[in-house]
């Protein structure tokens, strides 16, 4: 027998405390999250303001933003941590609303935001007296974030701010935007800047709340802006480099999306396990089937890969990679995530039968919701561009 | 004033516990949990010693499969956490449990009040409390419901306690052990300032030397145990039209198996 001298361990990045971590963040979502998940999906929304203050209370929304305003200087695998148990509730428009206010509309104003406006925005939203939301997408701008027409042009010690913004999550309940908006005649993404935009302003309008396929909690709104006066100082670092922010903040967006993307399909798989288990057809229990197990086993496979891939992701964050390398990975596991809850959703609702197709089963809500997971956050296609390009396939 | 109170880990409730091939209780490798009784009585002693602005201390009794219950009830906001254990300890004995824990207790300064969640979930027994309290020579107080003073100075606490007739309104001299009903509070969730604090402490562990006691000899031999035998059930899906005819129908069922 061949002994090795230096004993290699499977590669698991958590400790204790991140296990401590999980149970509270589990119990959180058990108790305080899915018994309510009928009543806010009825109801088109959830209450951002009361989940958000119980949840900074317990300092579960600025794990990795610095201890001056009030977060927790934690290592990343925290914030994969809270992903992952979140995405375990029986229901997406939560866990995406929480995502969106702690790593998709937070991150640039994070680590480009002047001090004011981190005090102002950023120390309110860690410990939960205040909702944030990023508004990017445009009613002809979703892809082509490059194509954006919102108009921030400077008057005195402002912008005054034209235009409109397209599905955006937390929209109706914001305190705040991370708005994307052009502040220069530049019609190409060096001329655009991040704004933080207070939602009492005046001139700031919510349009619509959409009618969505699924997060049906999520309140998704159009806004509109007009002679919206936001002062200079609202600003998210230099004038011109907002896209840049935009595209970094994009990398930490992807990473949380394909956290989420595993996360739930492991929990919609173990949940059609122990359905087929239970319900007998033909004299045994459907999960007697080998197509059944077989299926299942090989979208647990998927999974674990698409989990380790998404691992190394956040590694490479946390090491403080090349931001081409994050992006290449962010995009593929946030490609890879997408994809897989698409085919979960649809080999396990097929699973449950009839039953999968009732409202009363939760896996007739994550078919609904996890189709998201392609679309928002850039489209598959949008990923598979990125990889094309940082691949050197781009031909001009 | 000190108040302690008592944590012990147990299989996750929803752990499939049976007894395995070599005759030993298993619960396989399904995590252990605080037993969920004693996140009441956590609770019930931070806030406690909140307003009375006194010290906590979490004592488990047993191996360190209890630690991470330990360590749970620091990051809920528990001040100090000790683990005693003996050589020789069995965990069903519950007379050797409570000299350990009444020991433990003594050996805590200016200790009025130790409170224990209502029962142990893997036990399902609830006898370690009485037992602790007449260990200590301590008035017990069981299925408290509320507290409604605990008067420092005046040395007396005054409590809600349900009974089957109805509630109870008692005040009893300190000191005293109480157990505690879920009703009697919201246990918090561990914060992460909380978790961090806690996942840096190491719990010191008493031995029945370090708390001048020997440990009595158990009286308990284990002789087997058996998993309960399989139940053989068939169920029938009652069918109707509307929600009374369904109703009289199992009520019919429920006359003919002479269930009612
Ligand atoms: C529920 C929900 C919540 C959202 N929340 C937010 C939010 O909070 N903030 C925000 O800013 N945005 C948000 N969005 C917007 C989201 O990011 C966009 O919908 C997404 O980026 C796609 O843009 P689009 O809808 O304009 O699609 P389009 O740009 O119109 O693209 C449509 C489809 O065309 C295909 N496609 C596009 N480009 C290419 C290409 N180059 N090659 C091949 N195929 C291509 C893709 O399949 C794509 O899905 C949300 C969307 C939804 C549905």
């Amino acid at each position: 027998m061949v002994t090795s001298q230096t004993q290699s361990t499977p590669y698991n990045p958590f400790t204790e405390e991140h296990e401590m971590f999980r149970k509270s963040v589990r119990k959180f979502v058990e108790n305080e999250i899915t018994p309510c998940a009928d009543e806010w999906e009825a109801a088109g929304i959830a209450p951002l303001h009361d989940i958000f203050k119980k949840m900074g209370d317990l300092g579960f929304l600025g794990l990795n933003y610095p201890e001056k305003y009030g977060g927790s200087e934690a290592d990343i695998w925290f914030t994969v941590v809270l992903h992952e148990e979140l995405a375990k509730a029986a229901i997406g428009g939560v866990p995406m609303a929480i995502a969106v206010h702690t790593d998709m509309c937070t991150p640039a104003l994070a680590y480009h935001g002047s001090d004011y406006l981190k005090e102002t925005y950023l120390a309110p939203s860690i410990c939960g007296d205040m909702v944030g939301a990023i508004a990017v997408t445009e009613p002809d701008a979703g892809s082509d974030v490059a194509r954006i027409r919102t108009r921030a042009v400077r008057d005195g010690d402002d912008y005054v701010i034209n235009g409109s913004k397209m599905y955006i999550t937390n929209g109706t309940q914001a305190d705040w935007l991370c708005l994307l908006a052009r502040t220069s005649d530049d019609d190409n993404y060096k001329g655009m800047s991040l704004i933080i935009v207070p939602t009492d302003t005046r001139g700031f309008n919510v349009s619509r709340k959409l009618k969505k396929l699924g997060q049906h909690s999520s309140d998704t709104a159009f806004l509109s802006f007009e002679d919206m006066r936001v002062p200079i100082k609202n600003r998210i670092g230099n004038e011109g480099k907002g896209f840049y922010y935009q595209m970094e903040q994009f990398q930490v967006e992807r990473l949380i999306g394909a956290i989420g993307s595993y996360s739930g399909a492991e929990k919609a798989v173990r949940d059609t396990i122990a359905y087929t288990r239970d319900r007998k057809a033909f004299g045994k229990p459907l999960l007697a089937n080998q197509w059944i197990q077989f299926k299942l086993g090989e979208l647990l496979t998927e999974i674990e890969a698409t989990k380790h891939m998404t691992y190394y992701c956040a590694s490479l964050i946390e090491s403080g990679a090349k931001s081409s390398e994050v992006t290449r990975i962010a995009s593929m596991c946030k490609l890879k995530g997408g994809r897989l809850a698409r085919q979960v959703a649809d080999t396990c609702i097929q699973f449950y039968g009839g039953m999968g197709y009732m409202e009363e089963t939760p896996i007739s809500r994550y078919y609904r919701d996890s189709r998201l997971a392609s679309i928002g956050g850039g489209a598959d296609e949008i990923m598979l561009q990125i990889i094309a390009k940082l691949e050197g396939m781009h031909i001009e | 004033m000190h108040i302690v109170t008592f944590t012990r880990s147990t299989p996750d409730t929803a752990a499939k516990v049976e007894v395995d091939g070599n005759g030993a209780v298993s619960w396989g490798d399904a995590a252990t949990v605080v037993n969920p009784w004693d996140e009441y009585s956590l609770e019930e002693a931070i806030r406690q010693a909140t307003n009375v602005k006194g010290d906590t201390t979490v004592i488990a009794v047993g191996g360190d499969l209890h630690n991470d219950s330990l360590k749970h009830s620091l990051a809920m906001g528990v001040k100090n956490a000790v683990r005693v254990n003996a050589d020789g300890l069995d965990m069903t004995d519950s007379l050797q449990w409570a000299s350990l824990a009444a020991a433990a207790v003594n050996n805590i300064d200016d200790c009025q009040l130790v409170i224990f969640g209502k029962e142990h979930v893997d036990v399902g027994s609830d006898q370690v409390t009485y037992q602790t309290a007449r260990k200590l020579g301590w008035t017990m107080l069981s299925y408290v419901s509320e507290i409604l003073e605990l008067d420092a100075e005046g040395g007396t606490i005054k409590v809600e306690k349900t009974v089957e007739q109805g509630k109870q309104i008692l005040t009893a001299k300190l000191p005293v052990v109480i157990s505690v009903l879920k009703g009697i509070n919201e246990p918090r969730y561990p914060s992460f300032i909380g978790i961090r604090k806690a996942s840096k402490a190491t719990i010191p562990e008493w031995t029945p030397a370090d708390l001048g006691i020997e440990l009595p000899a158990s009286s308990i031999t284990h002789d087997a145990y058996n998993n309960p035998p399989p139940r053989d059930i068939t169920s029938e899906i009652i069918e109707g039209e509307t929600i009374e005819e369904k109703a009289a129908q199992l009520v019919d069922k429920l006359l003919e198996e002479k269930v009612l």
